[in-house]
């Protein structure tokens, strides 16, 4: 991307078509990744994907939300928008993460939480709360990568992490820039104008010290895939260790906290 | 009315005017008034705010404040607040926001969407969070985010339970990402609260939507609604204008979430202050 791109044109590159989704990246950074579904309530929901893999020779809990790339498999995968038995499956494997002592790694990449009738009578809200509940105190790693769109709650239900990564030309807001445009000054032609006002870019993302690092999106996709495996495995290979562990996860979990007990702050 | 008056001619423009007057037989000054968005019946304040804001007529919930809701629930000048002063910049610029904060603030009298502090609810002490509809909604910025987790976090302290009455349009998007992360800082004071083993109850109120339900209205180890109350993540205009989907009766309300299993209770403006008492007691409360 050139110097002088607009945060319009990266929410464009977030969306565009044939940009790699999650189950690219978990293909091509992890190896004998093992798909495990449901959410033991109610059913499956194929917007999420979430299983256990190797990172190296670390073992590890992934989880994505899926946009899908052709028509049929956009369909199928709710063009990436979680309904609450998503983020309950979701859950579910961070807490045998936890359990097992594995790290977990999320992909995120959603225009938002799916909102309709059965999202919301089986506690879309609700299942968003305990995610971020939850999350906080999970005595295992979790780094979150924005790999596309960071839409709201549904973003952020799977993100309450140590680290949150977030590609060069990813997004991640409170509001979509349309959705913002017509509630605001109901006009959807105000959409640039939106976006550049809720600052959801990277650089702008890391300023407000919503997320820790930017990963650069140069040259071919492989880089990136590459490039990710090693910066994972750095920053989890601290934790792979036996002695001291508890004190290191004590110390982790302080951390987490504090990271987002200081947004805000006065 | 069909009057010979009606074929004559006025003389002059203050004998007309005064002749179409409706002289009201009693004349009561529209501030002493209120007429009932729901059944239109007028009504004296007065009798309104002895009955809770509920109206003698049909049973409508009015809006009310966070400080009128504190006279029905807290005992008579126990109510002690904290973080008093506490109000919203235009952290990131937005425009139009300063002028929205400035007209809240004349709306509501209030410095935020979010009073704190701790009362005594029938002889039992609680910390007690209640938001402010008139406050842009309600909405939840950075500093309802750092008021509400400073209250979780002065309760874990303290070791006393947190009643909260939430009323809000969600996350308030004039603050960008630093409002949405809010809901992560508060869900994260709430379990640490939980954790130590303290009583959190939650009142939802309407309308409780987005990113509050999404975090702290959907955290109490207690959920309680007032009746008919519109509590939901999407709004129903949005899931009705997006989705083109046509909402069910009772969508989203209350009485809805009651059925689905997301609440405990629905509980009438005048019993609830009762009703927590019996939970605060239930639960170890100290005098």
């Amino acid at each position: 991307m050139a110097a002088n791109t607009t945060a319009y044109d990266k929410v464009m590159a977030a969306r565009a078509k044939g940009r790699p989704t999650a189950a690219d990246f978990i293909n091509n950074i992890f190896v004998d990744f093992t798909e495990m579904h449901g959410d033991r309530r109610f059913g499956d929901d194929s917007a999420i994907i979430s299983g256990i893999a190797l990172l190296g020779n670390i073992p590890v809990t992934v989880i994505g939300i899926e946009k899908g790339h052709d028509t049929k498999d956009k369909i199928a995968r709710n063009f990436g928008q979680a309904h609450p038995e998503g983020y309950r499956k979701a859950l579910r494997q961070m807490k045998l993460a936890e359990k097992f002592g594995r790290p977990i790694i999320t992909f995120v990449d959603t225009p938002g939480a799916y909102c309709g009738i059965d999202a919301e009578s089986r506690g879309q809200g609700q299942a968003i709360a305990e995610n971020l509940y939850e999350m906080m105190t999970l005595r295992t790693p979790v780094i979150s990568i924005f790999i596309g769109e960071g839409g709201s709650g549904g973003a952020l239900a799977l993100a309450v992490a140590d680290e949150v990564w977030i590609l060069e030309n990813a997004v991640y807001s409170v509001i979509s820039p349309e959705g913002c445009a017509s509630i605001l000054w109901k006009d959807s032609k105000k959409v640039k104008e939106a976006t550049e006002c809720l600052k959801m870019t990277a650089e702008d993302l890391i300023s407000l010290g919503a997320v820790e690092r930017i990963i650069e999106e140069k040259g071919d996709i492989s880089l990136v895939y590459k490039s990710l495996l090693k910066q994972l495995n750095d920053a989890l290979a601290p934790y792979n260790i036996t002695q001291g562990k508890e004190k290191k996860l004590e110390e982790m979990l302080k951390k987490r906290y504090k990271k987002f007990r200081k947004i805000g702050e006065l | 009315m069909f009057t010979k008056d009606l074929f004559k001619k006025p003389k002059n423009e203050l004998e007309s005017s005064s002749k179409d007057k409706k002289a009201p037989a009693v004349c009561i000054p529209e501030e002493l008034c209120i007429s009932c968005p729901s059944c239109k019946k007028p009504h004296f304040k007065t009798d309104v705010n002895e009955s809770s804001g509920i109206c003698p007529s049909c049973g409508h919930y009015f809006k009310i404040g966070a400080r009128a809701r504190i006279d029905i629930i807290a005992d008579k000048k126990s109510f002690i607040e904290h973080d008093k002063k506490l109000t919203s910049t235009n952290i990131i610029a937005f425009p139009e926001y300063d002028d929205k904060i400035d007209k809240a603030k004349k709306e509501s009298k209030e410095s935020e969407a979010v009073i704190t502090g701790v009362c005594s609810i029938s002889g039992y002490a609680c910390a007690i969070f209640v938001m402010e509809p008139r406050f842009i909604m309600g909405s939840m910025g950075r500093i309802v985010g750092e008021k509400i987790t400073r209250l979780f976090e002065f309760a874990t302290k303290k070791g006393l339970p947190v009643v909260g009455y939430t009323v809000s349009g969600g996350a308030r998007m004039q603050e960008g990402i630093l409002s949405l992360l809010q809901m992560a800082k508060v869900s994260g004071a709430v379990k640490n609260h939980s954790d130590a083993g303290n009583l959190y109850v939650t009142v939802l109120t309407n309308p409780t939507t987005g990113g509050v339900t999404a975090s702290f209205a959907m955290l109490g180890d207690i959920i309680i609604a007032e009746p008919n109350a519109l509590i939901g993540f999407a709004g129903p205009r949005v899931i009705e204008q997006t989705m083109r989907q046509k909402l069910p009766q009772n969508f989203q309300k209350a009485e809805y979430l009651l059925e689905t299993g997301f609440i405990d209770g629905i509980v009438d403006r005048r019993e609830q202050k009762e009703y927590l008492r019996k939970v605060l007691k239930i639960h170890g409360g100290k005098v």
